[in-house]
């Protein structure tokens, strides 16, 4: 089985509205049979001759053995691009990138993992908690949002995790509060060993840090910033570039889909996303520090 | 790849017309898994600069109609990373690399050359002359003939004497052709044309410019139009200077429209990060496109629009087999 990804022509098979978003499965079995959790899929939309050139980055849900096999995806419907692919219908092509990225690193022992979903993007982890199963680990489940329609996927966490504790800010499914107000009370109660974490930037950076208090590694998908800043999801254009502090100090501006999705928590720099850090290598600055040039 | 789609581009030898445009290829390792890069008649690189560069910060990128724009701050490791970790790649690919540099001043371009001096795999430079000029407020080298010749000038004397140099041109000037004529004369041995046409686009919810640089570049099928003019009056005023026409393409017909524009040979950028797998179809559909008017190789393309009606390229010299589809020529809808 090889590593690399493909191009393919894939069809639908169903549409579906769940809650807020839309769940898309397509027939694609080159891109199921190398997937690994964490990576995601490229998806052109219009097409053939389609005026729209970025490709939509998605996570995937469930990769299954049907039909030779086929890659779910969910996502919300927030532009004509997205607008477009939740109006596909059965037997549709679509063409397909995939798997991209890194995936989830896995533990090497049957240890305790907490996963911690917002929105959409939250879609991802299921496909992670399945391996983790398999592997013999235990899985609980955090799944926030601001109301209940936009926790994705709470009572598949209730089914398959150890346990699912659900957040929302209006209080409509669940706790009434935020991921991170609940974060410390569920690892303590779990002893999580590992966070594993994929949502909007703001619910990563708090995992990022509750797994810090508690001396935890963190695994984070930046899967919705590739979403926002990305357009090939091949790792060529460059444009989805995040400031991501490297093993040597350094910190570089690594691309989300190529260097990730799946990035260490602790080393991203959460608070100058959308920015390029003065001591980021080749940040202006920086660059005129050696002779004094101007740039 | 068949002799039909041979040309020459200069002191060029290519096996096919088609090149990456700078900066769409990635490092090159990006695109091999989607197809095979020797199916190139060159790899270009990203704009190679002498110090590493972070770039701009995001958003770098915004979907305009058949388009993207982008501001990217040409990010890239520098020449030593480059000659460290990314040309030495490229060297073993099987496929020739023409190396595009940008710089901030005329002696930053003719030291970059002078650092490829040597370095294996290099078949020719192409120097960014859409940069902007840090001694003249930032305005592009190649708004002027001067400054643009001065940059070409410079990456001249600094590039080994056998290296072709390529001058890549943007079209935003009063009078490309005399942009053209100044690089051709300071040592260019062909010309790029176009790079990203100027312009922007405003985030309707936050009230605020969508790119972090303001304005961007233009690239993609929308441009397609304002490149070929620019092939088209270049190689008019300069029909002995070869030409690699840029701008939109995404098919075979497209990559002949350049070829009858003027260019003897064509790259193709933004359609690789829609479609990454573009290449080999592009090509494909331009060997049918060539062989389906009779037309033996590219060289007999090249310029033909220029040629009164019923002009018929002398005969080629190579078998022209006779097209397998009905000889009706499938012409493009938007074309009279």
């Amino acid at each position: 089985m090889s590593d690399s990804p493909v191009q393919t022509s894939a069809t639908v098979l169903t549409v579906r509205g769940v809650q807020d978003y839309h769940a898309m499965t397509l027939v694609a079995p080159a891109v199921a049979e190398r997937f690994r959790p964490g990576q995601f899929v490229a998806l052109a939309v219009g097409g053939d001759h389609s005026s729209r050139l970025i490709r939509r980055c998605f996570g995937v849900y469930e990769v299954k053995p049907d039909y030779g096999g086929t890659v779910e995806v969910v996502f919300a419907d927030t532009e004509p691009g997205t607008a477009w692919l939740a109006g596909r219908r059965s037997r549709d092509k679509l063409d397909v990138l995939g798997p991209l990225g890194r995936p989830f690193r896995l533990p090497r022992d049957p240890v305790t993992c907490l996963l911690v979903g917002g929105g959409p993007g939250g879609a991802a982890l299921f496909a992670l908690a399945d391996t983790l199963r398999r592997r013999g680990c235990h899985v609980h489940f955090v799944l926030g949002g601001t109301t209940g329609r936009h926790v994705f996927g709470s009572r598949m966490a209730q089914r398959i995790g150890d346990s699912a504790t659900v957040t929302t800010e209006d209080g409509s499914t669940g706790e009434r509060g935020t991921v991170r107000e609940i974060l410390p009370r569920v690892v303590a109660e779990t002893g999580a060993d590992v966070v594993y974490a994929c949502g909007p930037t703001p619910l990563l950076r708090a995992v990022t840090r509750v797994a810090a208090e508690f001396g935890l590694p963190s695994q984070v998908s930046v899967q919705e910033f590739l979403g926002r800043t990305g357009a090939c999801g091949i790792g060529a254009c460059m444009t989805c570039v995040l400031p991501v502090q490297g093993e040597d100090g350094v910190t570089r501006m690594v691309r989300a889909c190529a260097d990730g999705p799946v990035l260490r928590g602790d080393r991203v720099r959460w608070g100058d996303l959308g920015t390029i850090p003065f001591d980021a290598l080749g940040a202006p600055r920086a660059a005129a520090l050696p002779d004094g040039g101007a740039r | 790849m068949s002799d039909r789609l041979r040309t020459v581009l200069g002191p060029l030898d290519l096996s096919a017309p088609l090149l990456t445009a700078a900066g769409c290829g990635g490092s090159g390792r990006e695109l091999a898994q989607f197809f095979e890069l020797s199916k190139l008649g060159a790899f270009v690189t990203p704009s190679v600069t002498l110090r590493p560069r972070a770039g701009r910060p995001t958003p770098r990128v915004a979907e305009a109609p058949s388009a993207l724009l982008t501001a990217m701050g040409l990010p890239g490791p520098g020449i030593e990373g480059f000659l460290d970790r990314d040309l030495p790649w490229l060297a073993e690919q099987d496929v020739p690399v023409v190396v595009s540099l940008a710089g901030d001043s005329a002696e930053e371009f003719g030291e970059l050359a002078a650092r490829l001096r040597g370095a294996p795999g290099v078949a020719a430079i192409e120097v960014n002359v859409a940069c902007p000029n840090v001694e003249d407020r930032g305005r592009m080298f190649s708004r002027h003939p001067r400054s643009a010749a001065s940059v070409v000038r410079a990456a001249r004397a600094g590039a080994a004497p056998g290296t072709p140099v390529l001058a890549k041109l943007a079209p935003d000037a009063a009078d490309l052709a005399n942009v053209a004529l100044a690089c051709v004369d300071a040592g260019a041995d062909g010309l790029t044309l176009i790079n990203t046409v100027e312009g922007m686009a405003i985030d309707t919810t936050t009230l605020r410019p969508t790119l972090t640089g303001v304005s961007g570049g233009l690239s993609g099928p929308a441009i397609r139009p304002i490149a070929l003019r620019c092939v088209y009056q270049v190689h008019a005023a300069l029909p002995d200077v070869p030409i690699v026409g840029v701008g939109g393409v995404t098919s075979g017909l497209d990559a002949l429209e350049f070829l009858l524009a003027g260019a003897s040979a064509v790259a193709v950028g933004t359609t690789l990060f829609h479609d990454p797998g573009a290449v080999p179809r592009i090509l494909r559909e331009l060997e049918e496109a060539l062989a389906a008017r009779r037309l033996g190789r590219v060289a007999d393309a090249v310029g033909l629009a220029h040629k009164p009606a019923g002009y018929v390229p002398p005969l080629a010299g190579i078998d022209v087999p006779p097209p397998a589809a009905p000889a009706e020529p499938e012409l493009k809808e938007t074309l009279p």
